[in-house]
């Protein structure tokens, strides 16, 4: 369902190019829960940009669902990010003067869905993440794990086709990143695409498939 | 998607409620201004009007300016009233004398006028009586006084047979009159005392006995009828000449003191939508503010899927109703001002909020919110997602 091919990004700043995908290639199929490792700066965040639509490729060729992701107005994209994509990030980047339930709530505002309808999808994702009895508080009033589990809820919210974690659990203490992870596994059980981006090799060897990412060049790791 | 819009812009101000009042402040003050100018000139204007219509818009002012070696005397008078479509007609004049009593004493505007001035110029008989035909005809010393003026003067209202001196002369108090709230009254100081015609022509030197003013009322409610009736009059008694008289309706006089009211009462509209509008561009500096502070979040919403026009109206209806609620506050602002100004003037005017000013108000601050919003809306919306999501 996703295919990169020879997918390149290159930024330039002050005159030097840094190029950030140098060819990057990848076929990842429905289901799939695959890790992307490699280490810092190596082009993994532009690479899930990418994937997630908030970026656009230089050159080369982004496949979505069968839908080739090219010159796409602004709006065009946002509407595939709230239908498609479901993003985590390390920070979690919740609202911070929304309830948790208001949190999840908002891609399915986005999406024009009925106040009914969203009280529905909004209660039947928190008893997912298990977060059922925290619905109206804060991020603030909230751990970072019950934090990420509420952005987990988030990204789950609109149905998506696609899982994006960026470095999901590099906020969270090793404890409570594996419960992050068994949450993961437990939704690719049910039948989600996972994509998660780490540098943590314990975290990506949990992962069935793992993608290795260097120089902005992607290889298999058996 | 709007009313989730308003939801969110209620959960921002609230979130600071400091600064969303201090962004406010500007447009309160430009509201109070707008609202509490207008409303006071209105109101100001209306009280003159009715004081106008007090002196009755039923009644026709007459100058004679040029006889034509013609002058108009007093027994020609009767003759006008004639006319079906005239009801009353009074000659006036006035002198200025000083009023005594004992030793109370003060200037006085002494009018001389016949029995039908009471009933054009709707005076009301308190005790004794207005001047009658007799007095006229006999130039007998009897004065009218005003209650207040009496009170005054003598200390009590009840002077009918009481001795005052104009200019030295003995004048009878035959009647006292309730309070006239004319504008003349309340233009000028002094005593206003009523006396015979012919006496007040004695009185002085300068005033002969030829009339140049007189009242004229309607027969029925139609001053133009009664109007057109004098005016034709008037051109056979003064061989056509348009030039000889003048008629001064006092109807049209409450029109064009409506239009003044009116004309000033856009002045301070204008002056005080000046402020409004220097709020405005204190909602702007905020909103723009509030957009760079808020830039992660944009980020964040366009991640999960928020297009540009969401952004767009999310920001342009915080700002909108920022404003609006400012809006609100500086009404229930002004309304106290005006209750309290009310208060402090006490019978001398009647302070009301001017109905026109709050929906002026209302307007302007709906285009203020939406025309100062924009540019920071604009800027939210435009904001690339990635670059913002790094912020
Ligand atoms: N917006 C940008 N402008 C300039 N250079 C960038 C930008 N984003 C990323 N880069 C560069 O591209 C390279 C890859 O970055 P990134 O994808 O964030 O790496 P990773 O997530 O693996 O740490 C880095 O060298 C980084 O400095
Ligand atoms: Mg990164």
């Amino acid at each position: 369902m996703i295919t990169l091919d020879q997918v390149t990004k290159v930024y330039s700043i002050g005159g030097e190019e840094v190029r950030a995908l140098d060819g990057a290639s990848l076929h990842i199929a429905q289901g799939e829960f695959v890790a992307i490792i490699g280490p810092s700066g190596s082009g993994k965040s532009t690479l899930m940009n990418i994937m997630g639509c908030l970026d656009t490729a230089d050159s080369g060729i982004y496949e979505l669902d069968g839908q080739r992701i090219e010159r796409y107005s602004e709006n065009e994209l946002a509407r595939i990010r709230n239908r498609k994509i479901g993003f985590i990030f390390q920070s979690f980047n919740l609202l911070s003067r929304m309830s948790a339930e208001e949190n999840v709530e908002l891609p399915l505002i986005y999406q024009r869905l009925s106040g009914r309808e969203r009280k529905q999808r909004v209660a039947e994702m928190l008893a997912l993440v298990e977060l059922s009895d925290r619905k109206s508080h804060k991020p603030t009033e909230l751990s970072g794990g019950q934090q990420q589990r509420v952005a987990i809820a988030r990204a789950l919210a609109a149905k998506p086709s696609l899982l994006l974690a960026d470095e999901p659990t590099g906020n969270l203490d090793s404890r409570t990143g594996k419960e992050i992870m068994a949450l993961f596994h437990r939704l690719h059980a049910e039948g989600n695409t996972i994509v998660i981006i780490t540098h943590d090799q314990n975290v990506a060897d949990q992962a069935p498939r793992r993608i290795r990412i260097l120089d902005g060049r992607v290889q298999e790791v058996a | 998607m709007l009313w989730q819009c308003i939801k969110m812009a209620m959960k921002a101000i609230a979130s600071n409620r400091l600064r969303a009042f201090l962004t406010m402040l500007g447009i309160i003050v430009g509201v109070v201004a707008l609202v509490v100018l207008v409303s006071f000139v209105t109101s100001a204007g209306d009280a003159v009007t009715d004081q106008v219509e007090g002196l009755g818009t039923d009644l026709i002012r007459v100058s004679i300016i040029d006889d034509g070696g013609r002058p108009l005397q007093l027994d020609e008078l009767p003759a006008f009233t004639a006319h079906a479509d005239i009801g009353a007609v009074a000659p006036t004049n006035q002198i200025s004398a000083t009023a005594r009593f004992g030793h109370e004493s003060g200037q006085a505007s002494v009018v001389g006028t016949t029995f039908s001035y009471a009933g054009i110029s709707n005076l009301e008989l308190l005790s004794g009586r207005f001047l009658q035909t007799a007095d006229v005809t006999n130039s007998t010393h009897v004065a009218v006084i005003a209650e207040s003026d009496a009170e005054e003067l003598f200390g009590t209202s009840h002077v009918v047979g009481a001795e005052l001196a104009l200019d030295g002369r003995p004048f009878l108090v035959v009647g006292v009159i309730a309070d006239q709230e004319s504008l003349t009254s309340l233009l000028m100081p002094g005593y206003t005392i009523y006396v015979p015609y012919t006496t007040a022509v004695r009185m002085s030197d300068n005033l002969a006995s030829a009339v140049t003013t007189i009242m004229v009322s309607a027969s029925g409610t139609d001053m133009h009828a009664a109007e057109t009736a004098i005016d034709e009059m008037l051109l056979n008694r003064f061989r056509r000449d348009a030039d000889a008289f003048e008629i001064f309706n006092q109807a049209l006089m409450g029109e064009a003191l409506g239009q003044i009211t009116h004309m000033l009462a856009m002045l301070m509209g204008g002056v005080a939508f000046i402020s409004l509008l220097v709020g405005g561009i204190g909602i702007m500096n905020i909103m723009m503010v509030t957009v760079t502070e808020r830039t992660k979040e944009i980020g964040v919403r366009k991640a999960i899927g928020a297009g540009r026009w969401s952004i767009m109206l999310q920001f342009l209806i915080e700002a909108l109703v920022i404003c609006l609620i400012g809006c609100l506050i500086g009404v229930i602002f002004s309304l106290g001002i005006i209750e309290v100004a009310s208060i402090v003037a006490g019978d001398l005017m009647d302070f009301h909020l001017s109905p026109g000013a709050v929906s002026v108000a209302m307007v302007f601050s709906i285009f203020i919110g939406l025309g100062f919003g924009l540019y920071p809306a604009n800027q939210a919306a435009k904001k690339k997602p990635i670059e913002a999501l790094r912020y």
